[in-house]
């Protein structure tokens, strides 16, 4: 019994998704001095209502394991809201042989709402993919068409970081750094012994107060939200200023079902279901920008079929949902006996490293193509579910023994995560399942995803070097893997790392990709997608930062055309 | 110190976000930090009183918090897992997740079956010998290679173990147990103090 409402107003641009990609559109192009409607299929988030900022364990009643132990399958009931990886109502599936996982945000500000805040550039050379080693495909931009937007979003959200001139990774603007934690001075020191770069991370965390918004209190738990807004997040620091402007209208409980054109493949607007009151409801507007996340906005084009576009829209290519990629991901975990004197002390620091690892071994010849980042977290952090079973498992018994080996080993662990890049391939892409709808009738994605050896080489690599950091500080290597099983080396199955980008790449030729540099549609003038879709490659960089620069970018462009009357 | 005269809605008004864009003003640290006192203490507050299981019946109950209790013990320093709520926190888990109501529930009967076979009396009427002898046996994988008739027991303890651990270790006793110093809000990270030889 749906009913549809059509709105006869007219808006200059109707955005889909409220996270990195969407909210820094929202800001640009309202600044910019345009009506845009934003519509996130999520509900607001009340910052000091919703975060759980600075909440011990024991003030919840389920202690962080969320209800019937459930929530520690996304990250604990302690995490921002509302991350998934399954989401009532709305599923997704997995071709045959493939495992795909989906984390998805429905909230306003998405996935930024918890994210790592880990912000890296991409170097030269990651745009130049081809070029540089047979590979992929180049981006038909460079970094020197993005290093201004780079300047301009890490001014803007603040981002902490040293000047340290490491090819793999450039430097940027960056605030001073927060100082090490003791294990973070320990794995250092094994990394200058074995000629592995280690250096202050760049996290998205302010050490100086930035715009007004306070420096951080180093409570450690940014991934719970940050009631003060000492992080980044879109909702907090991207959508404000954007309805400052008076020019947003916000519209929450929106699931976009499809994207609406005209005869002249122009884009006119959107059909959305208000989840409210499960009414269909439109939205005009003389410009689209999709930012629904990579997945989802591939899900949405695909899924605005029509006479001009009959594979989806802006497809003609046959590209979208083609090239996904995630980050190869692989970690292990050390025992420090030497930790176990550490005194007591406060060791919480910024929610997340305050320093890891660039890729190192870009001046030789490797196993695998590209490279990888190492992260590493550990020592005296706040306890939680979860903590001990690895102790039990290895060590077993009950009673007082238990009880003092757990003194003794709280604190003694650090832990090591390789993020890496993935090469695009045939076997890995995600298309709209025939089968499947979801509860609004929606039809899903289905995933197909396939590791191949350069990954695998990878991971296998990022395991022998966490056992060397480890061994040389003179700790156990506790992780066990092998070449054998559904995830060699410690694999992570696709989509675990939440790097999940490419399903609407850009590029210089409309017949293999979907954007141009603009992240503007070659099909379709007034259409452009500014979240992890237009990505060509997934180097072994967070893609956030690179996001929001394009979108940044993007959204310039779009003015631009504005007010040129080409829209 | 934070200023006491200022009220928490006026900081939380200030604090807030979303259709105001009000977090692009100054505010001032005193304030903010005045609302992370406020805010703890508001979440702190907890009902008291005595505990009536959501799950388990008060027999299955009393032979969790039995357990619980040899598990992590009191010792000169501290409570254990009993004085920590343990029990409590898996019993309401328990009441919310049929898995574990299987694992759990039928551990406790196998516990039960299980002193009856060898004592003729169920695990709480066993002596304090008894009880130890067979937490000695289903403590250790070991122990289950030997004689797969313990299996079951083997499995049910390493979960229930786990969940002790968690029940106390996410406590203020078994937090403060660990040394834990932190969760509190700092103008600076001091960084690492001197490293012990």
């Amino acid at each position: 019994m749906f009913q549809v409402i059509r709105s006869p107003r007219q808006y200059d641009v109707c955005i889909i998704g409220s996270g990195a990609g969407g909210g820094m559109a929202a800001k640009v192009l309202t600044e910019g001095g345009l009506n845009c409607a934003l519509l996130e299929a999520g509900p607001e988030v009340h910052p000091e209502k919703d975060f759980k900022m600075l909440m011990w364990p024991y003030e919840a009643p389920h202690r962080g394991a969320g209800v019937g132990g459930r929530a520690r399958e996304n990250f604990g009931e302690f995490l921002a809201p509302n991350g998934a990886w399954h989401i009532e109502g709305e599923p997704y599936t997995s071709a045959p042989g493939s495992d795909f996982q989906w984390f998805r945000s429905r909230i306003v500000g998405g996935r930024t709402n918890h994210w790592g805040r880990i912000a890296l550039r991409f170097a030269p050379v990651d745009f130049k993919s081809k070029t540089r080693d047979g590979l992929g495909d180049d981006w038909p931009i460079t970094y020197e068409d993005l290093a201004p937007y780079y300047d301009k979003v890490e001014s803007y959200i603040g981002v902490f970081g040293t000047k340290e001139n490491v090819p793999s990774a450039p430097d940027g603007v960056f605030l001073p750094p927060p100082k090490p934690r003791c294990t973070e001075l320990m794995v250092k020191k094994a990394c200058d012994k074995l000629g592995i770069t280690c250096i202050p991370s760049r996290l998205a965390i302010l050490t100086k107060s930035v715009n007004g918004r306070l420096p951080c209190h180093y409570c450690g738990q940014c991934g719970r939200g940050c009631i003060t807004a000492s992080n980044f997040s879109s909702s907090q620091v991207l959508i404000p200023p954007a309805m400052k402007t008076g020019k947003l209208t916000m519209i929450t409980g929106a699931m976009v079902r499809e994207i609406l054109v005209d005869k002249e493949a122009k884009a006119t607007g959107v059909s959305y279901i208000d989840k409210a009151t499960r009414s269909e409801k439109r939205i005009n507007a003389r410009a689209v920008v999709v930012a629904a996340s990579a997945c989802e906005s591939a899900r949405l084009l695909l899924n605005s079929t029509s006479s001009v576009f009959p594979t989806g829209l802006a497809n003609s290519s046959d590209t979208v949902g083609k090239y996904l990629t995630d980050s190869v991901g692989s970690s292990g975990t050390g025992y420090f006996p030497q930790l176990e004197k550490m005194p007591s002390h406060n060791h919480d620091g910024v929610g997340g490293m305050h320093m890891y690892m660039p890729w190192w071994k870009f001046d030789r010849k490797n196993d695998f193509p590209r490279g990888y980042h190492i992260e590493f977290g550990g020592g005296r952090e706040l306890p939680g579910v979860g903590m001990f079973n690895g102790m039990n498992r290895d060590e077993e018994g009950y009673g007082l023994s238990l009880k003092q080996r757990a003194r003794k080993h709280y604190g003694c662990h650090i832990g090591f995560a390789g993020r890496g890049e993935m090469i695009p391939n045939p076997d890995t892409y995600c298309e709209i399942d025939p089968d499947v709808v979801d509860q609004w009738g929606i039809p899903v994605l289905r995933f197909h995803f396939k590791w191949s050896d350069y990954e695998l080489l990878q991971a296998k690599d990022m395991q022998e070097t966490f056992r060397s950091i480890v061994e040389t500080m003179g700790g156990e290597y506790k992780t066990k893997t092998s070449i054998h099983g559904d995830l060699p080396f410690g694999i992570e199955p696709g989509g675990k790392i939440i790097h999940e980008v490419g399903t609407a790449r850009m590029g210089a030729d409309p017949k293999t990709s979907v954007l141009n540099g603009f992240c503007q549609a070659h099909d379709v003038k007034n259409l452009f997608v500014t979240d992890g879709a237009p990505l060509v490659s997934n180097p072994d960089k967070n893609p956030t930062l690179t996001i929001m620069a394009l979108s940044w970018r993007a959204s310039e462009y779009l003015l631009d055309e504005a007010r040129k009357g080409n829209l | 110190m934070p200023n006491e005269s200022i009220s928490r809605r006026d900081i939380l008004r200030t604090l807030a976000v979303g259709v105001t864009g009000s977090v692009l003003q100054v505010i001032p640290a005193e304030a903010a930090e005045y609302v992370h006192q406020i805010v703890h203490k508001e979440k702190a507050a907890s009902p008291a009183g005595t505990y009536t299981p959501k799950y388990f019946s008060a027999s299955q109950y009393a032979m969790l918090v039995a357990l619980c209790d040899m598990i992590i013990p009191k010792d000169a320093k501290c409570g254990g897992a009993v004085e920590a709520g343990a029990p409590e926190f898996i019993d309401l888990l328990t009441s919310e997740n049929e898995k574990f109501q299987l694992r759990l529930g039928g551990g406790l009967f196998w516990l039960d079956g299980y002193s009856t076979d060898h004592y003729g009396k169920v695990f709480l009427e066993c002596t304090p010998e008894q009880k130890k002898e067979v937490l000695d046996l289903i403590a250790f994988r070991k122990n289950a290679k030997q004689d797969p008739s313990l299996s079951q027991g083997v499995s049910f303890f390493a979960f229930l173990r786990n969940m002790t651990c968690d029940g106390y270790y996410t406590s203020k006793i078994g937090i403060t147990d660990l040394g834990y110093i932190g969760n509190t809000s700092l103008r600076e990270f001091p960084g690492c103090p001197p490293l012990p030889e």
